[in-house]
């Protein structure tokens, strides 16, 4: 049984500490709409995610009212487009139209899943289904694309590598008048996970069950609360603090995923234990490193502290919940957390410095707006770098990078809302053409082979 | 099924009257209550019975939320499972 403090901890977390529950996404396969013509799949799929999906928004809102937790987000992920316009990959836009337009029906943020899984080599109906992508983007909302390029197992395809070089930049000229926005929709991911909640790079795995229900749970304000009670902690009890904080949180999110799922019929998939950040005060993955002793996020001293968390994060979650997956660890987008975007304002942290927390944390180069006129082979080598990260520490890695139309260093972007701003930040101008152009693949690491 | 009232705010007079007219009123039957004052702070925790209750969890806890508002405290209802999640290994 509870005790009145817990009651009163709880409450505090939610009214004071953003406790929330991210996102309930539901994953589905579109694997059964599939037919002869472009036309019918995109009408089989609307119909689908429509009725697969039709109670998630009023059910997350009865959740959230018996609980006493918001759930911020409502979302769909879904087969990897590429997959079932494989027929008709040139019409694959349809498709993408028709999800976006499901995910106006339903009343969702974000519908992921308009991707293509190419870690090895490029089919020709992937190549045409990449090239939809900036188009598709531009002219919809709500739907979000990614692309994985790598993975341990296979190596990187520096094929793709090249084409998402060009891809980002396109998708960012396509949508200009939004500061470039269809890049902010779009991921590059080495080892992308099937059953990830969180957006943009969410879509629902051939391995799945058919209909799921995945939960991502946040909270880095209730992180770094907890962590503000124990100013004077070494590490060691710093990290037992995180541990016993994510543990809560991932009990909540766990509790919310398995009553969603029994009611919305689907299968309870996993529950995500992200902190992830938002642009609002107090709700801040840089912040709680800064709590940790960093003055600045992105001074030396960040990895390690970042790591500390991530492995925290992960360790209370694995006991807190049956079922974790996802990417679960601590997002590090700029755009999205006020502290990051602090410190990329003041010029204290640099892409370089990113990219080295990328090798401990969740993900990737998330959320960065570089100048527009960055060459796209230098897009593609900052992808390769990360990819490289990636599949040598067998970890996910991911980049979404905004080269924002007009804009150059010390210019601002503003995509409102959960996407949030950002400064434009620096990259190094050095020429990375020759080493893209070549091609190929880079081959799996030795480590790989481990059967 | 059983929920948590969560009563909080500055003390003043006839808190506990409202709170629990209110709940009689929407046929909820208060099972526990704990309140404490700590200098000028009022809390008070309730376990409540919602089985019999005339509207759902979700509509109840809305109800109480604003209820809250009206007399210038916080109040919160939620389903007991939560707690118990959260703070049960």
């Amino acid at each position: 049984m509870f005790t009145n403090f817990d009651v009163l901890e709880t409450i505090d977390m939610v009214q004071k500490e953003h406790l929330d529950i991210r996102t309930i996404t539901m994953g589905i396969s579109l694997l059964p709409c599939i037919r002869e013509t472009a036309e019918e799949t995109a009408l089989a799929v609307y119909d689908r995610v429509c009725s697969k999906a039709k109670d998630i928004v009023k059910t997350a809102e009865s959740l959230s009212g018996e609980y006493g937790i918001p759930i911020v987000n409502k979302r769909v992920s879904v087969t990897p487009v590429s997959l079932i316009t494989a027929a008709f990959p040139e019409k694959a836009g349809l498709v993408g139209k028709a999800l976006d337009n499901a995910a106006k029906t339903l009343g969702i943020d974000f519908l992921g899943g308009y991707s293509a899984l190419v870690h090895k080599a490029t089919a020709a109906y992937e190549r045409t289904f990449i090239q939809t992508i900036p188009e598709v983007l531009a002219t919809t909302d709500r739907l979000c694309s990614s692309v994985n390029v790598g993975s341990t197992r296979s190596g990187i395809n520096m094929e793709a590598v090249k084409m998402m070089g060009e891809t980002f930049k396109e998708a960012a000229r396509l949508t200009a008048d939004k500061d470039g926005i269809g890049a902010a929709k779009l991921v590059a991911f080495c080892n992308a996970v099937e059953d990830n909640p969180f957006m943009a790079g969410a879509f629902h795995g051939v391995g799945e069950a058919d209909v799921v229900v995945n939960v991502g749970v946040s909270g880095p304000g209730v992180v770094k609360h907890a962590l503000e009670k124990i100013p004077e902690a070494d590490l060691t009890d710093a990290a037992e603090m995180i541990k016993r904080t994510a543990f809560k949180i991932t009990r909540a999110g766990q509790l919310v995923a398995k009553e969603a799922a029994k009611r919305l019929n689907a299968q309870f998939g996993i529950v995500d234990l992200s902190l992830a950040p938002t642009p609002a005060m107090g709700d801040s993955v840089a912040q709680i490193l800064e709590e940790l002793g960093v003055e600045t996020v992105g001074g030396h001293g960040t990895t390690a502290a970042l790591a500390m968390l991530n492995d925290a994060v992960k360790k209370g979650g694995v006991m807190a919940s049956s079922r974790v997956g996802g990417l679960s660890g601590a997002f590090i987008p700029v755009s999205e957390d006020i502290g990051m975007i602090q410190a990329a304002e003041a010029g204290k942290i640099t892409l370089d410095k990113l990219e080295a927390m990328t090798c401990v944390c969740s993900v990737g180069l998330d959320m960065i707006a570089i100048s527009g006129d960055t060459p796209a082979t230098t897009i593609s080598a900052i992808i390769a770098d990360e990819a490289a990260i990636g599949m040598i520490n067998n970890k996910t890695t991911a980049v979404r990078v905004i080269p924002a139309p007009n804009k150059t260093v010390g210019d601002q972007v503003n995509f409102g809302g959960l996407l949030g701003r950002a400064p434009v930040m620096p990259v190094h101008n050095t020429d990375s053409s020759r080493l893209i152009n070549r091609g190929g693949n880079i081959p799996a690491p030795i480590h790989s082979f481990k059967n | 099924m059983r929920a948590v009232v969560t009563v909080t705010g500055k003390d003043k007079k006839g808190i506990i009257a409202k709170v629990s007219q209110f709940l009689a009123e929407r046929s909820v039957n208060i099972e526990d209550i704990s309140q404490t004052i700590l200098g000028e702070y009022f809390a008070m925790i309730m376990l409540v019975d919602i089985s019999g209750a005339s509207t759902e969890l979700s509509a109840l806890a809305k109800d109480c939320k604003e209820l809250g508002e009206k007399i210038g405290m916080s109040i919160y209802m939620q389903h007991e499972d939560i707690f118990n999640a959260m703070h049960n290994v």
